[in-house]
């Protein structure tokens, strides 16, 4: 597992070395998938370097039309453009096989909307960096209410946390949350599979099949500063029946050989 | 009967000619195009053989033979797509993983071209 330096190199006088520097966040990628993002990205990324500064930024753009490459870059952040549009969880997972490859120890995913606020990464950090959790939810709900999402979304995630509930042997309150810090034990795992549509939920289960753990910590949410939800009360009724798919399937896969007792909760 | 054997050769031969056709313009690969091909022609002599039809009629325990054609037909189609599907999938995790490793390699060309001007 390269501790440093193997795959890493400078770029524009600063050494990109995850562990080297002396910046306390200097082995943390903060993750960024963007579509279309022009008119938040920059505030996101300068916030993000103003409250984790040492910390690697790195934008994956999911084939953006507009000027979100630019305006990343102009912002300061690094800038992994896709050659064509993978969806969400491509983006994601091509982010996670460049911080593996980089040898990065912990990557915290936000997304480029500006709805999640960057004030709360630390605490997302800490508390990956302190728990023997591979990975740390930053949770909307965690205290049980849906405030602020539509009454289809909050039904939506009711019920997946009703069926993620005897999977994952504990509660998770925002199973849906693209705000998520995980180890390198997970990103190692993460950049070999990772559930391409609608990643987060399932997720958690191809972490649990391995035994890994998650916390969740409680983040706010900001207004979505531009563009609206991909996710539409059609697109709704797929994505349950897509995810619900996906969990199952990950259920029924090897893991499950994996004795009760000796996962970890 | 003889109307719908009809109408089921008149559509085996335009589909082994659109497989050919196809194939001739590189449109589809000649290994996708033997299951079509395979099928169609299959297709072509059930429905030309009244003996043959009704015998797998009668395996079938389907008293109208087209009826059996038509069965068989499906099947044989569902086949295909099935290992289409695959196919597909497998292409599409290809082309998702190699999509990702081109971006990873740009980025790092980026950075040494960076790295170059800067020192």
């Amino acid at each position: 597992m390269p501790e440093t330096g193997m795959n890493a190199y400078s770029t524009g006088g600063v050494v990109k070395v995850p562990g080297t520097g002396t910046s306390t966040y200097s082995k943390v990628l903060i993750l960024i998938p963007a579509l279309n993002e022009e008119g938040a990205i920059g505030d996101v990324v300068r916030r993000v370097k103003e409250v984790m500064p040492g910390a690697a930024v790195v934008v994956v753009d999911d084939c953006s039309r507009d000027a979100t490459v630019s305006v990343a870059r102009g912002a300061g952040a690094e800038v992994l453009p896709l050659p064509h549009h993978l969806g969400l969880g491509g983006c994601v997972q091509a982010g996670y096989k460049l911080a593996f490859e980089l040898g990065y120890q912990y990557v915290i995913r936000v997304d480029g909307d500006g709805q999640h606020d960057p004030a709360d990464i630390p605490k997302v950090f800490e508390t990956l960096r302190g728990s023997e959790c591979e990975m740390v939810i930053g949770s909307r709900f965690l205290n049980g209410s849906e405030n602020g999402t539509s009454v289809l979304r909050a039904a939506g995630i009711r019920f997946f946390r009703m069926v993620l509930r005897p999977i994952l042997g504990k509660a998770v309150h925002d199973p849906t949350s693209g705000f998520v810090g995980v180890s390198r034990s997970a990103l190692e795992v993460f950049s070999r599979s990772f559930p391409l549509e609608y990643p987060e939920i399932e997720a958690l289960v191809v972490l649990q099949r391995r035994r890994f753990r998650f916390i969740e910590v409680p983040c706010r949410t900001l207004p979505r500063r531009t563009g609206r939800s991909s996710i539409t009360p059609m697109k709704s009724i797929y994505y349950i029946v897509h995810v619900l798919l996906g969990v199952f399937v990950n259920v029924l896969k090897y893991e499950r050989r994996i004795p009760k007792e000796s996962r970890r909760t | 009967m003889d109307r719908l054997l009809n109408a089921m050769t008149g559509l085996s031969v335009l589909l082994i000619l659109l497989v050919l056709v196809s194939v001739r313009r590189a449109r589809i690969r000649v290994e996708y195009s033997v299951s079509w091909l395979i099928g169609a022609v299959a297709l072509l002599v059930l429905s030309r053989s009244h003996d043959l039809l009704n015998s797998i009629a009668g395996l079938l325990g389907v008293t109208y033979p087209p009826l059996a054609l038509i069965l068989l037909v499906g099947c044989v189609f569902l086949v295909m797509f099935y290992r289409f599907s695959v196919i597909i999938s497998q292409l599409k995790d290809d082309n998702i993983a190699l999509a990702q490793r081109v971006a990873i390699l740009e980025y790092h060309i980026r950075a040494c071209k960076d790295q170059a001007t800067t020192s």
